[in-house]
């Protein structure tokens, strides 16, 4: 499997050394995307998820930022440690990244012909003219007609969903090998997520581009995903392909976020809520890092050194009493899962 | 845009009108008068001085000084500013139109230098915060605000012209003459811009859409001067407009230590030698070029920002 993996994360770890202390944002994370491959990653806010990516492309300001350890191998390149000049050659050719927030990722300043067309001037060989005009075939291939006139608006003149299929043509002009997707529909009207969900899905299936999608939206995970990652606290918790991480829990955490999933037949209940909060990562811990709101949770998880193992075949878990086989999460029915239905059909 | 123009300059009459007003009542209000000099003129002299610049009546009774404020105002809408009334054979125009290229090439050159340290500092110093590259222009700067220029003006004369016998202590003559002058006149201007470019930099850095051009594989210098030059300057395109107004008229300090035949000194001097139509004159000549110069920035502010529109 490790053959044709695109890109390796071993072992990343970015804190933060602010005034308050170390930030553990991304503390010991691993795994790998193969080609053509999509794999979401989950969290509540905060779980670091946006951080692991984000340092993927050294997008994290350093200082106060930094990479403790780890490797993130892209096609035998180390994004974390090579120089400047080779990561540039990868940034937005190879690679690109779509933001969570098109209102404020577009430079109100440039037309959006410019900006759009960077990536082509920057990585190819083209001229302006050349590259104008694959702008003005991007921006069709996103749904925007009218780009010729289109191309020389300024940001503020396009509504959040048209910035964020600006985004997506600018990110994808290049035909990169892997996609980040950072929350690119969290900012957007519910009528518009699905839109751009469903344009991402067509431009991957075109281009075959392997995409890491990040969300906190577990609905978008099951109907877009191969394969999800749940993060907690800077770590990744359970990691299994999507329909198995939805019927077969193998942590406690996971199962939690599932039964606080509002289902339509459990109209008039309360919805559940997982209590207490994430942990402030600023603070060392010990052990699992869900042990103080988990309602299965034992001395030993505390003391214990907490892995991700191989809990059933392609599928890893970090709960200790999962692995020890004391507790069994799945469910013995089939969880609702009209919720988690696909959002671009719902 | 042709209306916005128009509509501005239009501003303009009103707000002349109100400062020469004022100006004028003021400068009457102050004790003494033009002809009240060290050696007193004698008094035949005096009354024909008086009739000249119509300050008394033909028959000698003072004459009151609403009626003097309209005959300078209708004056004032031919465009004279009147003979001056400390020196009678000179108007006023031909003062100002003698001295005020002299302060205007001083403000320039000041300008130049004031640009040329000043956003380079700042850029420096906003691209690592918080850093030595950071601390060292930004305490210049802050040195630059704090000491006065006429502090700084004799410590160059003293270092550069009496000691090194680089260039002469004072005059304007010759280029190497510009060179002190416009430098004691820059230094404040140059320490407010590398503080407004550092701040308005910082700012538009932390952007997201900074992130967005670094994430494109945009370069460092390429993100600074493609993507954030822009906005990052707006702060200090904002200041310019009363800066080269400061500049323009501030220049009297520099303008005296340098003994500069600008029209800062004529200025000065006038305000000590009660010349009524002197004071009036450069007032409302300064007045003019601050209105013109935040349209004009305005402008430039407008075409800067897409978002803006004239309104």
């Amino acid at each position: 499997m490790a053959g044709d993996a695109l890109l390796q994360v071993e072992d990343l770890r970015t804190y933060f050394h602010t005034r308050g202390g170390v930030v553990r944002a991304v503390d010991g994370v691993s795994f790998d995307i193969r080609k053509g491959e999509t794999l979401g990653i989950v969290g509540e806010s905060g779980s670091g998820k946006s951080v692991a990516c984000y340092s993927l492309l050294r997008l994290i300001p350093q200082p106060p930022g930094r990479f403790e350890s780890g490797r993130a191998m892209f096609d035998g390149t180390d994004l974390l440690h090579c120089s400047d000049e080779e990561l540039r050659k990868i940034r937005g050719n190879r690679l690109s990244m779509i933001f969570q927030d098109p209102m404020t990722s577009l430079n109100p300043y440039m037309r959006i012909g410019e900006q759009l067309i960077e990536p082509l001037l920057l990585h190819r060989d083209v001229s302006r003219d050349d590259a104008w005009q694959q702008g003005v075939a991007a921006l069709r291939d996103v749904g925007i007609q009218d780009g010729e006139k289109r191309m020389r608006s300024y940001p503020h003149e396009f509504s959040g969903g048209m910035r964020q299929r600006v985004m997506i043509a600018m990110a994808l002009i290049t035909r990169p090998e892997l996609l980040i997707a950072d929350e690119p529909t969290t900012a957007l009207d519910v009528t518009v997520q699905a839109q751009i969900l469903e344009l991402i899905r067509k431009m991957q299936c075109e281009l075959g581009s392997a995409v890491i999608f990040i969300t906190h939206d577990i609905g978008i995970v099951s109907s877009f995903c191969d394969r999800v990652l749940v993060m907690y606290a800077g770590r990744i918790i359970e990691t299994a392909p999507t329909a198995q991480l939805f019927y077969e829990p193998k942590h406690p955490y996971n199962q939690a976020l599932q039964r606080a999933i509002p289902a339509l037949n459990a109209k008039g209940r309360d919805l559940y809520t997982i209590p207490g909060a994430p942990p402030d990562v600023s603070k060392p811990m010990r052990g699992c890092p869900f042990a103080p709101r988990c309602e299965y949770a034992q001395e030993k998880c505390v003391t214990s050194k907490i892995e991700l193992w191989d809990v059933a075949p392609n599928h890893r878990s970090a709960c200790l009493r999962v692995k020890l086989g004391e507790i069994d999460l799945t469910p013995a029915e089939r969880p609702d899962t009209s919720a988690v239905e696909d959002p671009v059909r719902a | 845009m042709f209306r916005f123009i128009a509509g501005r300059l239009l501003q303009m009459i009103p707000v002349l009108l109100i400062i020469a007003t004022l100006t004028f009542f003021m400068i009457r209000l102050a004790p003494g008068g033009p002809f009240d000099a060290e050696k007193s003129v004698s008094p035949e002299i005096r009354k024909s001085l008086e009739k000249y610049y119509r300050m008394v009546n033909p028959d000698g009774s003072p004459r009151s000084l609403w009626l003097q404020l309209g005959d300078y105002l209708g004056n004032l809408a031919k465009g004279d500013l009147g003979p001056s009334s400390k020196y009678s054979s000179r108007t006023v125009n031909e003062l100002i139109g003698e001295s005020f290229p002299v302060s205007a090439e001083l403000a320039l050159w000041s300008l130049l230098i004031a640009l040329g340290f000043g956003l380079p500092a700042g850029i420096t110093a906003s691209l690592r915060p918080n850093t030595a590259s950071d601390y060292i222009p930004s305490s210049l700067a802050m040195a630059g605000i704090s000491v006065p220029n006429f502090v700084i003006g004799p410590l160059l004369v003293l270092v550069f012209a009496l000691k090194l016998e680089w260039v002469r202590v004072s005059g304007w003559d010759d280029w190497i003459d510009r060179i002190l002058p416009s430098i004691t006149l820059g230094v404040l201007y140059a320490a407010y811009i590398a503080r407004l470019t550092r701040g308005g930099m910082l700012e538009i850095l932390s952007q997201d859409f900074i992130r967005t051009a670094r994430a494109k594989g945009a370069s460092q210098l390429r993100v600074v001067m493609k993507h954030a030059l822009r906005g990052g300057l707006v702060p200090v395109v904002s200041y310019l407009g009363p800066a080269v107004a400061g500049l323009v008229t501030g220049s009297f300090v520099v303008e005296s230590i340098f003994q500069v035949p600008g029209l800062g000194r004529y200025f000065v001097n006038a305000a000590f030698n009660r010349d009524y139509t002197m004071v009036l004159g450069a007032v409302l000549f300064y007045a003019a070029l601050i209105v013109l110069f935040n349209l004009l920035v305005d402008l430039v502010l407008v075409w800067m920002d897409p978002k803006q529109k004239f309104a």
